[in-house]
C-alpha cells in the first residue's frame, strides 16, 4: 500500500501545476472564455506540446500509454483552475472509446490527430428522457448497406459544439431500456444531418443539443458491436467518473483553501473573523469533507482497471456519491463564510461553487449513486 | 501508488484473522457482537491470552513486549480484532499508563509495572477528569503535597471508567499550586486499595455502571510512585493521548456492526419484504458505508504517511479520524434501533451476570437502545469532537 507517486508521476504534476500557475489564472481563464468555441485553441496546443494530450493513449499511436493515476493528477489540477477546454470529452472519454474501438484503422488514423491536438470529441449518449440511465435510448442506427443510417436527438453533449468528431450511442435493436442492442459510433459533427445547437452552461463551459437526422455512415465507425455496447459505455462511464471525482477534488481544495485564507485576512470586530471559534469548526468540517471525498477519488482511481464490472461500479458509485455529498458542503459553506463577497461574479470562489454543484450531475448525482449503490446491496457483504 | 498490500502483509492479516477468531473464547466475542456487558473475567481472559502470544503489547518498546510492527501490521491488527468482535487489550494498560512508564518510568518502576501491565496482573484505571477539569484538564485542582517521603493526596477524579475493577490508577495530581496550571502537574501512580480512596459508581444514561467518580481523602502514596519528574506530567499526559491515534476510527467495529445490521435487516420483515428491500432504510445504509470506506481510505493514508513522520509527533490528521470514526459509529447504532423498530422499547436492569429472563419481542432487540445511549460517549471522550475541531483548526488550518 503506497499513496505516494513515482518520480515520473511526481514530474508530470509539477509540469501541470507550473502551466495552470503561470498561464491558466482566473483573469486568463476569463480571457480564454471570451475565444470563439469558449475555450482556448492555444491552451490546446500547449497540451500537446506538454504531452498531456497523449498521456493515456497507446504509444503505437504517439500516445505515453499512462493510467488513471497520471488522468488524476492532470484533472485534479484542471479542476484546480477550472480548466474550460474538452480535455475530458476528448482525452478521458476518447481515450477509453478509441483505445478500444473495433477498427485498428480507425485508431491509427484517429488517434494520433487526438494526440497532436488536432481533433476533438465530444461524447453524446444522454437523452431527454434517459437521465443518467446510459441504457435508455431511443436513437437508432439502421444497417444500411455496408454502413448504418442514425436518427435520433442527445442532449447535453459537453463540447458537443466544437467537437470534431462525436461518440454517439444508439439502439441496434432491443427495446428503449435494454441493456442489449446498444451500438457505439464515431460520426463525424460536420455529415451531412447533423444539427447542433450549442450553448454556455451554468458553470462556463459548453454543451451543445445534436439532432442526428438519417446520418449515413460506415462500418468502421462502430466502435463497439452492439452485443458489448452497454458494457463499452460502462467502461467509459466509470474511468470518466473516476477522472471527475479527480477534478471535483481539485476544485473543492480550492474552495477550502480559499475560505481558510479570507478567514485569516478579514477583519470584523477588531481581529480576523478566523479567531471566531464557530467559523473555525466549520472551516475543520470543510477540511473533513473534502479529505473524504479525496480518499474516495483516490479509491476511485485505483479502482478503475478492477476486471469485475460489478465491483468497479460499486466503487465509482460510492465515490462518486461522496464527492456529491462533500462538494455541496464545502461549496454551500465557502460561499456562505466569504459572505456577500462570495456572491459576486468578480471573486472567484463561486466560479468554483458553480463548477462544483455541475460536476455533481455529470454522469450521475450524489442520489443516484446512492440508490444505485443500495440497489447493488452496498459495499459491505452481509 | 498502489493500493494492494504486499505477500507479506496479506500473510499478516490472515494470521490475525485466524487468531482472532481460533483464541479468543467464542462466548466472548458474542457477548461483544450482540452489545452486551462483559465482565471483569471476560476483559482479564481475552487479553492474557493475547499477551500469551505476544499480541497485547506489539506497539511497545521490544524489551517490554513490543513487536516493531510496521504502521500496515498494526492497521491489519486492530481491524482483525475489531471485525472479530475481540475486546481490545485494557486500553488503559497497554495505550496509556504502560507507554507512559516505558518512556518516561525509572528502571525499577519498568521491571516491577510493565510485566504486569502487559499481563493485566495490574488493572490500572485512568485518573484524569475532574469535576472542574474536562476539556479544561490542565485546570484540574487534586493536590499532592509531599510530605515525609510521601505525597498525601486529596481532591476528586470523574469519569473513571472500570475503576471498581482496577488495582492501580494512574493519575494527574497537582504538585505546584503556584506555577502556571500546566506546569504544576505530576504523574502518580496509586495502589486503589490504599486507605483514603473511595470509589462511588455513576450510572450512565444507558443503565450501565462502567464510570466512577475517586474521592482521594489523605491518601498517602510513596514517592517512589512518581513518574519521570515532579512537576512534568502534562507533557506526560499530551504523551499518552498522542498514542495509538490511527486505531481511534474504529473502522473495523462499525464494518461488523454494519455486516450486522445487514444480516438482522435481512431477516427483520416490513410488511411483505425484508426491512433490507426498504428503500429509505437501504439508502440511509448504503451512505453510511460509503462514509465508512472513505475514512477507511482516509486512515490508510493517514498509516502510510506515519512512515514519514518522527516517532512519537502524532498526526494532526488523525483527529479526522477521531471525528468522523465517532459520527460513523454513532449512525451505527442508530441504524440497529432502526432494525429493531419497536421493540427498543423494554428496559433490562444490567446484572454481573447477564439476562436470565427470557428476551421480549427478537433475543437481538435488548442491545439496541442501550448500545444507542451508550455510544453518545465516543463523541465526548478522549477529547470531544470540539476539542478535536480546535485542534485541526490549530494545527492543520492555521487559524
Amino acid at each position: 500500500m503506497d499513496f505516494e507517486f513515482t518520480e515520473e508521476q511526481r514530474l508530470l504534476k509539477e509540469s501541470v501545476d507550473r502551466f495552470i500557475t503561470a498561464e491558466y489564472g482566473f483573469e486568463q481563464r476569463k480571457q480564454y472564455a471570451k475565444e470563439r468555441d469558449g475555450w482556448s485553441r492555444a491552451v490546446w496546443r500547449r497540451f500537446a506540446e506538454l504531452g498531456l494530450l497523449g498521456l493515456p493513449f497507446s504509444e503505437t499511436h504517439g500516445g505515453f500509454g499512462r493510467g488513471p493515476v497520471e488522468l488524476m493528477i492532470v484533472m485534479e489540477a484542471f479542476g484546480r483552475a477550472l480548466v474550460l477546454e474538452p480535455y475530458f470529452s476528448t482525452i478521458v472519454l476518447g481515450s477509453k472509446a478509441l483505445g478500444r474501438a473495433l477498427s485498428s484503422d480507425l485508431q491509427a488514423s484517429l488517434i494520433p490527430q487526438i494526440v497532436a491536438g488536432e481533433m476533438t470529441l465530444g461524447f453524446a449518449w444522454m437523452e431527454r428522457q434517459s437521465r443518467y440511465n446510459h441504457a435508455d435510448i431511443k436513437t437508432t442506427a439502421k444497417k444500411d448497406g455496408s454502413g448504418w443510417r442514425l436518427s435520433g436527438e442527445k442532449t447535453l453533449v459537453s463540447h458537443g459544439d466544437s467537437a470534431d468528431k462525436l461518440i454517439v450511442t444508439a439502439r441496434v435493436g432491443g427495446a428503449q431500456r435494454d441493456r442489449e442492442g446498444i451500438g457505439v459510433f464515431l460520426v463525424d459533427a460536420k455529415a451531412e444531418g447533423v444539427e447542433r445547437r450549442g450553448y454556455p452552461t451554468q458553470d462556463g463551459l459548453r454543451a451543445a443539443e445534436i439532432a442526428f437526422n438519417n446520418v449515413r455512415l460506415d462500418d468502421i465507425d462502430l466502435l463497439a458491436a452492439p452485443e458489448q455496447g452497454y458494457a463499452f459505455v460502462a467502461e467509459m462511464i466509470d474511468a470518466a467518473t473516476a477522472a471527475l471525482c479527480a477534478e471535483a477534488v481539485g476544485v473543492m481544495s480550492v474552495m477550502q483553501e480559499t475560505t481558510v485564507e479570507y478567514l485569516k485576512t478579514r477583519q470584523q470586530f477588531g481581529r480576523p473573523i478566523g479567531q471566531f471559534q464557530v467559523l473555525q469548526h466549520r472551516a475543520v468540517d470543510m477540511l473533513i469533507a473534502l479529505e473524504q471525498a479525496r480518499s474516495m477519488a483516490i479509491y476511485a482511481t485505483m479502482m478503475v482497471e478492477e476486471e469485475n464490472p460489478t465491483e468497479r461500479r460499486r466503487a465509482m458509485c460510492a465515490a462518486k456519491a461522496q464527492i456529491g455529498r462533500s462538494g455541496r458542503k464545502i461549496g454551500e459553506e465557502a460561499i456562505q463564510l466569504h459572505g456577500g463577497i462570495g456572491m459576486t461574479m468578480e471573486y472567484k470562489v463561486g466560479h468554483y461553487f458553480k463548477r462544483m454543484t455541475m460536476l455533481d450531475r455529470q454522469f450521475g448525482d450524489a442520489e443516484f449513486h446512492i440508490a444505485a449503490l443500495a440497489d447493488m446491496g452496498g459495499l459491505i457483504s452481509a | 501508488m498502489d493500493l494492494s498490500f504486499t505477500p507479506e502483509e496479506l500473510a499478516f492479516r490472515e494470521k490475525a484473522r485466524q487468531f482472532f477468531r481460533t483464541e479468543i473464547p467464542q462466548a466472548i466475542r458474542d457477548k461483544v457482537a450482540e452489545g452486551r456487558h462483559l465482565s471483569r473475567d471476560d476483559i482479564v481472559t481475552a487479553h492474557r491470552i493475547m499477551n500469551a502470544h505476544g499480541w497485547a503489547v506489539p506497539h511497545w518498546p521490544r524489551e517490554w513486549g513490543g513487536q516493531d510492527w510496521s504502521p500496515v501490521q498494526i492497521y491489519f491488527y486492530q481491524d482483525e480484532m475489531q471485525q472479530a468482535c475481540v475486546p481490545p487489550p485494557l486500553p488503559f494498560n497497554v495505550n496509556m499508563v504502560g507507554p507512559v512508564i516505558a518512556a518516561f518510568g525509572n528502571e525499577a518502576q519498568k521491571n516491577y509495572f510493565l510485566p504486569k501491565i502487559a499481563n493485566i496482573d495490574l488493572w490500572f484505571c485512568q485518573g484524569f477528569s475532574e469535576p472542574g477539569a474536562g476539556s479544561d484538564l490542565a485546570s484540574l485542582r487534586t493536590s499532592a503535597k509531599r510530605v515525609n517521603g510521601y505525597y498525601v493526596v486529596n481532591g476528586q477524579k470523574t469519569w473513571t471508567t472500570l475503576a471498581q475493577y482496577a488495582d492501580w490508577i494512574f493519575c494527574l495530581v497537582r504538585t505546584d499550586p503556584s506555577a502556571k496550571k500546566q506546569e504544576g502537574i505530576s504523574f502518580l501512580l496509586i495502589d486503589m486499595k490504599s486507605p483514603g480512596i473511595t470509589v462511588r459508581p455513576i450510572q450512565t444514561i444507558d443503565g450501565g455502571r462502567e464510570i466512577n467518580e475517586v474521592f482521594f481523602d489523605d491518601v498517602k502514596v510513596p514517592v517512589e510512585n512518581l513518574v519521570g519528574e515532579e512537576n512534568k506530567g502534562w507533557d506526560y499526559a499530551k504523551f499518552l493521548l498522542s498514542n495509538e491515534r490511527t486505531g481511534i476510527a474504529r473502522v473495523g467495529i462499525s464494518k461488523e456492526r454494519i455486516r450486522r445490521i445487514k444480516q438482522l435487516a435481512a431477516a427483520e420483515r416490513i410488511g411483505d419484504i425484508p426491512l433490507i428491500e426498504d428503500r429509505r432504510f437501504r439508502e440511509k445504509l448504503v451512505a453510511v458505508e460509503i462514509e465508512l470506506k472513505a475514512l477507511e481510505m482516509t486512515q490508510l493514508r493517514i498509516v502510510a504517511a506515519e512512515r514519514n513522520r518522527p516517532k512519537g509527533k502524532p498526526d494532526p490528521a488523525s483527529s479526522i479520524l477521531k471525528i468522523k470514526g465517532s459520527e460513523i459509529q454513532q449512525a451505527t447504532t442508530e441504524l440497529l434501533m432502526d432494525v429493531v423498530g419497536p421493540y427498543v422499547l423494554p428496559y433490562r436492569e444490567e446484572r454481573e451476570d447477564g439476562w436470565n429472563e427470557p428476551p421480549i419481542g427478537p433475543d437481538y432487540a435488548a442491545a439496541a437502545a442501550p448500545t444507542y445511549f451508550n455510544w453518545r460517549k465516543i463523541s465526548i471522550y478522549g477529547g470531544s469532537n470540539e476539542i478535536q475541531r480546535n485542534i485541526i483548526a490549530k494545527a492543520i488550518l492555521g487559524l
